[in-house]
């Protein structure tokens, strides 16, 4: 297969995302796997790029980087415990690294075998952002799931506030 | 009147008395006193109602009064039953006369005697710590009915020496309730028609016979070791008399299992069966033994045991260790009469086959036992020194007499002796009674005078007496004339025409037995005479006897009636044509009415001058020889019996039985005791039996406690670890719900990667 | 043109990494932290089929947008809940936190 400019930017951003994911699992220092959290989405957000999903990259950028690792930051920092170094990982981890290596076993036989050495059907409109925009008003489209998607927050956001009341 | 009523009454008084006195008078004596007497006098007034009533039916035993009932039914009619019931013959009919007679005689006189005394036992020294109420009263303690508080005490004499006084009037209520049962038994026996009630009376005065014999029970001896206590005298009598009951009632199985009945009138009256009953009993063996002479021998058996011939003749002499009425009762009136009654009125049966001239073999043995005995006992008496013991063994011969006479076909002759015997006897007892009770007050009057304690003095050995002519008149003069009858003084003793009848008939058949039984007759009054010559002549030979004394109307109006009829009873049986006066004699007025009994009435013998010359010959030469030795110069205190220079070795060997009662312990007492002790007891009952019983019992426990194990350790034991199992799963498996998520979300992981598995292999890769 | 698997490997891989994080960590911060990855996991796997497959459509886009929705509002409920826990029991060691147990 040839190296074009695309790989080589798969391949960062790839890096960027498993590596990223690697240090959330596997640091000892929480912030530290809230910071590689971080470098993990950018990656995917790179990668939603090279997808020809620019939106959905800002919107990843912005929603996950923006907020939600913000709010994960802020629960560490109020979490925090005082005692000393205890484990990172509990003791039933041999037993969840080997069905984490199967299931990925069998994610990757399963969907390689269907799909393997696909290419692109198509290309991507150049108008895709206005569809998108205009299949979330339109009732044809995206209107219900949108609602409810803010009825959701709605109700997110009351939850969060009773549960995490004085 | 309702005679067959009468008949069925005649044994019941007695019997309610015994009853009566033991379930409620027990503490009252004179109430019992009352009770018995009443009874017995009731019994006797309607015997004598019955008795002359059928004096006057004419032919009197072809028509009898007789009634039964059904008794056991042995099958659908009246024919097949077994019936009991009353039978009054000519021959019931002598006995209803005398035995209710005799009967209430000794029971006034028993009253009267059982109303004061004493004996006396040492106290060993052994049991001297113990009280005198464990020494002899033992667990009869609570019999003491006297009310008097305890009838035992121990004393001390002057010489030291330590003895138990118990009182002999302690228990006479007991004695009377025993007497009138043991009259009612002999009565029963007297009115049954058929052989198993007359067994049945047999053996309720067997019974009686031991527990008046054996009264006194704790009576002991242990200064003389070889004299016999009451209560192994007891014993003796009943065992005995037992071991013949057996054989007895062997030929009485034997006799119903050939005839189909044990009805006196059906087998001794009914021509039928007689002749039945003489087919032979044992063809091959040839011994021309028919079937009613070998039953008839079985039957004699009894006989032999109850009358005390030889050789079950030990257990009379022992048995006077009773009270003297009850020696009165059972050995002169009743028991032993019963014995000789049975044999004449089986008669016919034992007879079968005589006919009138040879004897069958059954007659022969019975007339020879009968003959042996009467003389061998006459021997045994000359030589004995107890009064009582005297007069045992003289009782002994008397029924030899009758057991000849029956054997030699004198039907009538056995039956006049058994009546006049039995009236004379009863007299001579009594009398030999108030003689010892008058020694035994004149010993304790001795013994005020400060003597030692009588336990050594026997009261009723004859050469302590003496002199008591003077004493006790009364006793005396009715003594003497129960003698003279025993002897046969002639002609104005009944004694004198029972005893020449049997003679007359020996001499028509059996000459040989006529000779034995006159040297027996000789020896009879010679030894008489010595008894009375040494009991009342000359001069008291002991203080005792100087002092004797005996006041009691009780005891005396018995012996008066008694004598009067011991001279009066001989004259209804005077022969036929006596001394040639075929005129003035015409009828045997007794053998009349008695021939009635039998089918074929016996013949009335000729008139023969040798049978009576020789019974006067006898009997005044023996009372003569007696008169000589003993009365015309008495024994002095100390002297030594003359006779024992005259009989020399032969006095001891009469004085000691034959030693007969050592042959049959060394024979039979010890080995059965030896097997009782050895075999039944040791080997048998504790050894196979206990040890059967020791094994069941050890084997159940082994079981159990296999059980137990079974239980502990399988049942236990597996329920537990069925338990403690499950305890231990649940224990394993709770740590499923850790309550901790990332381990459910685990196990959910491990399930849908499964499934994943099982999809992928089911859709991939088929 | 990348193949499709190479995302699709990717995306499974990043699965993975989460699963094992939610299963093995002790922090219940981090676990969430795995389950965005999770989430971010599954948006790539959409985002990915929907290039390939159908371009043309926006369907795989809007799902990926509901599936940000989702996920913002589940992360800060279950921050809310870690923080309300920790005031509770001074720990958000989920290892502690085991009261529904035997």
């Amino acid at each position: 297969m040839e190296i074009t400019p695309l790989t080589i930017t798969f391949g960062i951003f790839a890096i960027f995302a498993l590596g990223g994911g690697l240090g959330v699992v596997l640091s000892r220092n929480l912030l530290h796997a809230a910071l590689y959290l971080i470098l993990s989405l950018f990656g995917i957000a790179g990668l939603f790029i090279t997808l020809e999903a620019p939106f959905l990259a800002i919107v990843q950028v912005l929603v996950y980087i923006g907020a939600i690792s913000i709010l994960i930051t802020i629960t560490i920092m109020v979490t925090r415990r005082v005692m000393g170094v205890t484990d990172s990982v509990n003791n039933q981890w041999p037993v969840a690294a080997i069905g984490a290596l199967f299931t990925f076993g069998a994610i990757v036989f399963v969907l390689v075998s269907n799909f393997h050495g696909r290419v692109a059907a198509g290309d991507v409109p150049a108008d895709m952002i206005e569809r998108i925009g205009l299949a979330f008003a339109s009732p044809q489209g995206y209107l219900l799931p949108f609602e409810v998607a803010s009825l959701l927050l709605l109700a997110a956001l009351i939850g969060a506030i009773v549960v995490a009341r004085e | 009147m309702n005679l067959e009523l009468f008949v069925w009454l005649i044994p019941l008084p007695p019997l309610l008395a015994f009853f009566i006195i033991l379930l409620f008078t027990r503490g009252n004596k004179r109430l019992s006193d009352i009770v018995a007497i009443a009874s017995i006098v009731l019994t006797w007034v309607l015997s004598l109602v019955v008795f002359f009533s059928v004096l006057g039916i004419e032919h009197f035993g072809e028509t009898v009064i007789e009634s039964a009932v059904t008794w056991l039914p042995l099958g659908p009619t009246a024919e097949t039953s077994f019936r009991m019931g009353v039978l009054v013959d000519p021959l019931t009919a002598v006995l209803l006369f005398f035995v209710p007679l005799t009967a209430t005689m000794i029971f006034i006189y028993s009253s009267g005697y059982m109303a004061s005394g004493h004996y006396w036992t040492a106290v060993i020294p052994s049991e001297e710590h113990e009280s005198p109420e464990a020494h002899g009263a033992e667990a009869h303690a609570a019999e003491s009915d006297n009310g008097h508080g305890h009838d035992a005490e121990v004393l001390v004499d002057d010489f030291g020496q330590k003895v138990t006084r118990f009182d002999a009037t302690a228990w006479k209520a007991r004695f009377m309730a025993f007497i009138s049962l043991f009259a009612a038994g002999m009565l029963i026996l007297t009115v049954a028609d058929n052989l198993l009630a007359l067994f049945a009376g047999w053996e309720i005065m067997g019974f009686c016979s031991y527990a008046l014999i054996s009264f006194w029970h704790n009576r002991v001896y242990p200064n003389q070791p070889k004299r016999i206590t009451p209560n192994i005298a007891g014993i003796k009598a009943f065992m005995t008399t037992r071991a013949a009951d057996v054989v007895m009632l062997l030929g009485i199985v034997w006799l119903w299992s050939y005839t189909g009945t044990l009805n006196f009138r059906e087998i001794l009256y009914d021509p039928e069966t007689l002749a039945a009953l003489a087919n032979p009993a044992f063809p091959n063996l040839g011994i021309g033994l028919s079937v009613g002479g070998a039953i008839g021998l079985l039957l004699f058996a009894g006989t032999v045991g109850k009358s005390a011939q030889f050789p079950l003749h030990t257990w009379l002499p022992d048995a006077m260790e009773g009270p003297t009425p009850v020696s009165a009762m059972i050995h002169a009136a009743t028991m032993v009469s019963a014995g000789v009654y049975m044999i004449i009125r089986m008669f016919p049966l034992l007879t079968v086959g005589f006919d009138g001239h040879t004897f069958t073999p059954t007659m022969i043995v019975i007339a020879t036992i009968g003959a042996f005995t009467a003389l061998f006992a006459a021997t045994i008496a000359l030589a004995q020194r107890d009064i009582k013991k005297v007069l045992a063994y003289s009782t002994i011969s008397q029924l030899g007499y009758m057991v000849a006479a029956v054997g030699i076909g004198a039907y009538v002759a056995a039956a006049f002796h058994l009546m006049t015997h039995a009236i004379f006897k009863a007299l001579l007892f009594m009398g030999s009674g108030s003689v010892i009770h008058a020694m035994e007050h004149g010993e304790e009057h001795a013994h005020e005078h400060g003597h030692h304690f009588p336990l050594d003095f026997d009261a009723q050995d004859m050469f302590n007496m003496g002199g008591l002519w003077r004493r006790i008149p009364a006793t005396a003069w009715t003594f003497l004339i129960g003698g003279l009858a025993l002897a046969g003084f002639p002609f104005v003793t009944a004694g004198f025409w029972s005893k020449d009848e049997i003679l007359a008939d020996a001499w028509a058949h059996a000459p040989i037995v006529f000779v034995v039984l006159a040297i027996a007759a000789f020896l009879t009054a010679f030894y008489t005479m010595r008894q009375i010559g040494l009991t009342f002549a000359g001069e008291p030979r002991t203080a005792a006897a100087e002092e004797a004394t005996q006041t009691d109307w009780r005891m005396n109006l018995p012996l008066i009636v008694l004598a009067f009829f011991s001279i009066i009873a001989g004259w209804i049986g005077i022969p036929v044509g006596f001394l040639g006066l075929d005129g003035i004699f015409r009828a045997n007025r007794f053998h009349d009415f008695v021939a009635g009994s039998l089918l074929e009435h016996p013949e009335t013998l000729q008139f023969n001058w040798i049978p009576l010359i020789t019974s006067i010959v006898v009997a005044l030469a023996g009372l003569g020889l007696g008169w000589l030795m003993y009365v015309r110069r008495p024994l002095r205190a100390g002297e030594e019996d003359p006779l024992l220079r005259v009989l020399g070795p032969f006095y001891n060997l009469f004085a000691n039985k034959y030693y007969i009662d050592e042959a049959y312990d060394f024979l039979f007492v010890r080995p059965s005791q030896w097997f009782a002790r050895n075999v039944s007891y040791l080997l048998i009952d504790r050894g196979i039996i206990d040890g059967i019983i020791h094994f069941i019992a050890r084997s159940t426990e082994w079981w159990a406690l296999r059980n137990k194990d079974f239980d502990t350790y399988v049942v236990n034991g597996g329920a537990d670890e069925v338990v403690e199992g499950i305890g231990g799963l649940s224990n394993a498996f709770k740590y499923v719900q850790s309550g901790r998520l990332q381990q459910y979300l685990a196990v959910v992981l491990t399930g849908v990667l499964m499934l994943a598995g099982i999809f992928i292999w089911a859709i991939f890769l088929r | 043109m990348i193949p499709l698997h190479w995302y699709l490997i990717v995306a499974g891989a990043l699965f993975c990494l989460g699963l094992y994080g939610i299963l093995a960590r002790r922090n219940a911060v981090a676990i969430l932290m795995s389950i965005e990855l999770v989430l971010n996991s599954v948006n790539l796997n959409l985002v990915a089929f929907w290039r390939y497959l159908a371009p043309e459509t926006v369907n795989g886009q809007m799902f990926a947008i509901i599936v940000f929705a989702v996920a913002a509002a589940e992360a800060a409920v279950g921050l809310g809940l870690i923080i309300s826990i920790y005031r509770n029991r001074q720990t958000v060691i989920v290892e502690d936190i085991n009261l529904l147990k035997w």
